[in-house]
């Protein structure tokens, strides 16, 4: 049997939760086929393509996907779910809320947000805001989940898959698209897939300090800027930016946790980076407790330190 | 208009979570137990349309053992009008839960769903998809705003790289995320009127739904250790760590 992945783009480029969960996928050994949704998307598709370890990808190209809309993202995969024993997506915002879809008209649980691939039924993934990993065997014939991108790295580019449209055409009620807006950008490194994270907490006190602090270290370290939810809800940061249980989950080579005191959803998002750099200037703060490196200091004039030392 | 809000029993949010040595699960034995913080939400945004004058009666609905009854009465104490617990002993999963809450919009036909985006405990963020899926209605994930126009209901949603604003008819199922709004604390008076709304009792085996799980549990563990770290006094101190060290830079 073959394994189908839902792809994530942005209409023109692949994303890089693509990648990264034919990478999980590649675990269970079997082919593997990416699907397209969405209209006008031949720039993805060829993207796609050339993912190492895909086989074949496939587009549906219809106006009713052009916007991601879950219902008729997730009827697009049903109308050829039946040649594929797993199917698979990013745990983005899109796969997220398509794929619980597919799972309850195919009538199996989804495994959610895997964090590794032990066999073709058998994943680990995290519980309670990663205070506890669980390993669930899959039991029914298909297996629908979605992957914590984080947890792996992508595939290279060295692929040449076939392209092949597929019909569809929507049945199902569905919303309408009214519309969008980006957030403000965050140095122009993508948070998820960032090498290096610079994260602010509420002691950055403003939206003024929040970048006047911690924009310039970001970009000597060509990192992204991620938050706690006290400074987005402070208004510090855009909520995109907010890593934890409930936000972004990252894991970079480098976590710089800067005013942010480490509250259980926090370190959800945030505990698996290889190394973490704590300043803050509680010495009791719970994040000292995850932290590699902990420095006890004003942030107000550590950072800017920080920033000309490097 | 009738609201429907599916509410959690979780473990509450600020108790540490002991895993047991066995790896059979987590240890909820006499420890504080609360209604998951995303369902709060969704109550606190049925009670604000029933306010504004959009809704007519909110019903909250929670399935699970005998004292998921507290946290009915605490939606309740919030402001729901009336409660429905389908007793259910061992854990359910997501799609059973969504297939318990279909039987039950077909029997009461709501107008809306709001729900909470996951549960803090299995963190699965399934059950409003799911449900939405099997009932053949739109749905909202990850809510931040929620505007009834007439029939139909405008909703802002919280996605990766920032907001999308989407438009259902209803009926509709919605999922709320953090940022919908703050819910409100029940006041004494409102705790003891509770006691006297209606709350139904109804056995989820009556409602025709498989409650066997789907997904064995191998094993909990606890997630691996990191090794200890340790303070620096100094930026500069700091940076050669980081260095020489580590090597992240």
């Amino acid at each position: 049997m073959t394994t189908l992945i839902l792809a994530e783009h942005d209409n023109t480029a692949l994303l890089g939760a693509t990648a990264r969960t034919v990478a999980a996928a590649k675990n269970i050994g079997a082919p593997i086929h990416v699907l397209i949704t969405g209209h006008g998307v031949s720039a993805a598709a060829n993207a796609a393509a050339k993912l190492d370890g895909v086989e074949k990808v496939l587009v549906a190209d219809h106006e009713s996907l052009a916007h991601g809309a879950a219902e008729p993202v997730s009827e697009a995969i049903l109308a050829i779910a039946a040649a594929y024993e797993h199917i698979a997506a990013p745990a983005t915002t899109f796969g997220k809320s398509a794929m619980p879809r597919v799972a309850a008209l195919l009538g199996v649980m989804q495994v959610s947000d895997v964090t590794k691939i032990l066999s073709p039924s058998s994943f680990e993934r995290p519980v309670y805001a990663g205070a506890a990993i669980e390993t669930v065997e899959a039991t029914a014939d298909k297996v629908v989940f979605t992957v914590r991108t984080s947890a792996f790295d992508g595939v290279a580019e060295t692929g040449s898959a076939s392209i092949e449209p597929v019909g569809f055409s929507p049945t199902a009620r569905t919303s309408r698209f009214v519309s969008r807006e980006s957030a403000a950008g965050g140095g122009g490194v993508d948070l998820s897939s960032a090498k290096v994270v610079v994260s602010g907490g509420r002691a950055l006190g403003s939206a003024e300090q929040f970048t006047e602090i911690l924009t310039p270290l970001a970009e000597k370290l060509g990192a992204a800027l991620g938050a706690s939810r006290a400074a987005v809800d402070a208004g510090y940061a855009p909520n995109d930016w907010q890593i934890g249980q409930t936000g972004k989950v990252v894991a970079p080579d480098l976590y710089i946790a800067i005013g942010i005191s480490g509250a259980i959803q926090h370190l959800a998002g945030m505990k698996n980076s290889k190394v973490i750099v704590a300043i803050d200037k509680d010495p009791e703060a719970p994040i000292f407790s995850v932290a590699d490196y902990g420095l006890v200091a004003d942030i107000f004039e550590a950072v800017p330190e920080l920033t000309k030392a490097l | 208009m009738k609201i429907f809000v599916p509410v959690k029993r979780v473990l509450d949010a600020n108790v540490a979570v002991r895993v047991r040595p066995d790896g059979s699960g987590v240890d909820l034995a006499n420890l504080k137990m609360s209604m998951n913080p995303f369902d709060e939400i969704a109550v606190e945004e049925a009670i604000r349309l029933k306010e504004a004058g959009k809704a007519e009666t909110i019903t909250a609905v929670s399935i699970g053992p005998t004292q998921a009854v507290d946290t009915l009465r605490s939606a309740l104490a919030m402001g729901a009008d009336a409660a429905i617990l389908v007793r259910a002993d061992g854990p359910v999963e997501p799609l059973a839960v969504a297939r318990i809450l279909k039987a039950l919009v077909e029997r009461d036909q709501p107008d809306l769903i709001i729900m909470g985006k996951q549960a803090i405990d299995g963190d699965s963020g399934q059950v409003a998809q799911m449900l939405s899926a099997l009932v053949g209605w739109p749905q909202a994930t990850y809510a931040s705003k929620v505007e009834i126009e007439g029939t139909a209901v405008r909703v802002t949603r919280e996605v990766d790289g920032g907001l999308e604003t989407i438009e259902m008819d209803l009926p509709a199922v919605i999922s709320t995320d953090l940022r919908l709004n703050t819910p409100r604390y029940a006041s004494l008076p409102n705790v003891m009127k509770a006691k006297k709304k209606p709350l139904e009792e109804i056995d989820a085996a009556s409602l025709g739904v498989a409650l066997e799980p789907t997904l064995k549990i191998a094993s909990t563990l606890p997630p691996p250790a990191r090794k200890s770290g340790s303070k620096v006094e100094t930026v500069a101190q700091l940076v050669d760590k980081l260095k020489n060290e580590a090597r992240v830079i």
